[in-house]
């Protein structure tokens, strides 16, 4: 068999094995106690691995803030200087099954919501999402982003637990498969799969909460209908992904993360070794106030949305979101179109209906990325570079092509004999 | 009859434009109907990374 025939075998099992992942929803619990790697002075983050010192504003920001909320620091000062002491273990939340929007921080008393495959046991994690506005992971820092942070591990996880075990698993894929029929594209725009999995989880939480806490708890995710499935769409996206990794002779990206500072992805016959480039800028719309000159690199790891086929690779099915991203809604189907070029096949599970229920460019293969100098299309939030501001726009950019052919030269140097 | 460049001169051209943008957008401004093909060498003309993709793809 040629090495030609060899790499189209390992790109049929790795679609096939995607394909075949069902990510559940079966727990919440807090870190420290399911992802593997968490210790009590640990803190995952976004991205590819990355040392303090050049970490970006914003993730400098929620390390610090994180670290008072665990009670490792008394001021967000305290947690800067902690954090900069050598005695926080840091490290890439992918490479503890777990993803995170934005700077990601993972940290050991955050409940995170537990995916899992049933075939295989396979386990994704990510925290609950905090909504829009001065937000944590945006590296945003207040008194109201402390108090949000403790309700959420007080009253939402506990109470969206309870009805989540009730529910016996509540099947992600189907809820995502079904919001991209609905208009969202399951990274920036979540509003339809929120509402679904609001539809799925109220039963249960009318058997198992009372009706102040429903109350409080329907409100909060209302409220953040626009965001709140992603945190539920990475990690399903993420369960996905890493069913195609570690397959001989398989050029297909399994992760692509940035972290404020650098971008990097991960292919499944290269095992776990990331390739990298400097993080690219982000064009898009600013909120009033701020322009270009105010914003982080790209950052966070909810590019796993665009691995698996959805996100910016699904935008043809999102014509709304260009009133967030920028951009005409002729385009949102021009992009998605482009995607194909770079894709190993259609995604069955998600499918577009203006292109006459077309499924989703998926699998992308280093060597076309290379050959057409096509790299994958991201749509995603953006951070103001400075710790504590948060969020302050969103738009559209394109992964860099160096860490591709990086990945390529590698892959040529393990599989050419 | 008129030739085709009878009918170029008198018509005006159309034009497909292959590559380069900036020809495009030159085109366009002058008010020629013109569509782009996006189109470079492959793997941006690297012959090492050329090399590996004749080996690969």
């Amino acid at each position: 068999m040629t090495i030609k025939n060899m790499i189209e075998k390992a790109n049929k099992k790795a679609l096939q094995r995607m394909a075949d992942v069902q990510p559940i929803l079966v727990d919440i619990d807090l870190a420290i106690n399911v992802v593997p790697g968490m210790e009590k002075r640990t803190i995952f983050h976004a991205g590819p691995p990355i040392e303090w010192e050049r970490m970006s504003g914003p993730t400098k920001g929620a390390i610090a803030g994180i670290l008072v909320y665990e009670g490792l620091a008394n001021t967000i000062e305290e947690g800067y200087t902690l954090a900069a002491s050598g005695e926080i273990n840091f490290d890439s939340n992918h490479d503890h099954d777990t993803v995170g929007p934005m700077t990601g921080i993972t940290a050991p008393h955050q409940p995170v919501f537990i995916l899992e495959d049933p075939k295989t046991k396979s386990n994704a994690y990510c925290t609950l999402n905090e909504g829009r506005g001065k937000v944590l992971r945006f590296g945003g820092w207040s008194d109201d982003v402390l108090a949000r942070l403790n309700w959420m591990r007080d009253t939402l996880a506990p109470t969206l637990r309870k009805a989540i075990i009730h529910s016996k698993g509540i099947n992600v894929k189907a809820i995502i498969s079904e919001s991209l029929h609905q208009g969202d594209e399951a990274h920036n725009r979540n509003r339809s799969g929120t509402y679904l999995f609001l539809g799925e989880i109220t039963p249960h939480l009318l058997d198992t909460a009372d009706s102040s806490q429903v109350k409080e708890v329907f409100q909060f995710i209302k409220e953040n209908a626009d965001i709140f499935n992603l945190n539920l769409s990475m990690p399903h996206s993420k369960l996905i992904a890493d069913a195609a990794r570690d397959i001989d002779y398989c050029p297909l990206m399994v992760a692509m993360a940035r972290n404020g500072t650098d971008i990097g992805i991960q292919v499944s016959g290269l095992g776990r070794k990331w390739f990298t480039s400097p993080a690219t800028m982000v064009e898009g719309l600013y909120f009033p106030g701020y322009t270009a000159d105010d914003a982080c690199p790209d950052l966070g790891d909810s590019t796993i949305s665009e691995v698996i086929g959805i996100g910016g690779f699904a935008m043809a099915a999102s014509p709304a979101i260009v009133s967030f991203v920028g951009g005409a809604a002729s385009e949102a189907v021009s992009r998605t179109e482009r995607m194909y070029e770079i894709t190993e096949g259609k995604n069955k599970s998600f499918t577009i209906p203006i292109l006459d229920f077309k499924g989703t460019p998926t699998g992308v293969d280093i060597r076309r990325v290379v050959e057409l100098n096509e790299t994958p299309l991201i749509n995603t939030g953006i951070a103001h570079k400075e710790a504590g501001i948060g969020q302050i726009g969103a738009g559209l950019t394109a992964a860099p092509i160096e860490m591709f052919n990086d990945a390529l030269r590698a892959f040529g140097v393990k599989y050419l004999k | 009859m008129d030739t085709q460049i009878d009918k170029l001169l008198s018509n005006g051209p159309k034009v497909v434009n292959i590559g380069l943008h900036s020809f495009f957008e030159a085109a366009k401004a002058q008010g020629i109907p013109t569509v782009h093909i996006k189109w470079e060498p492959p793997a941006q003309g690297n012959q090492e990374l050329l090399h590996l993709l004749n080996e690969l793809l």
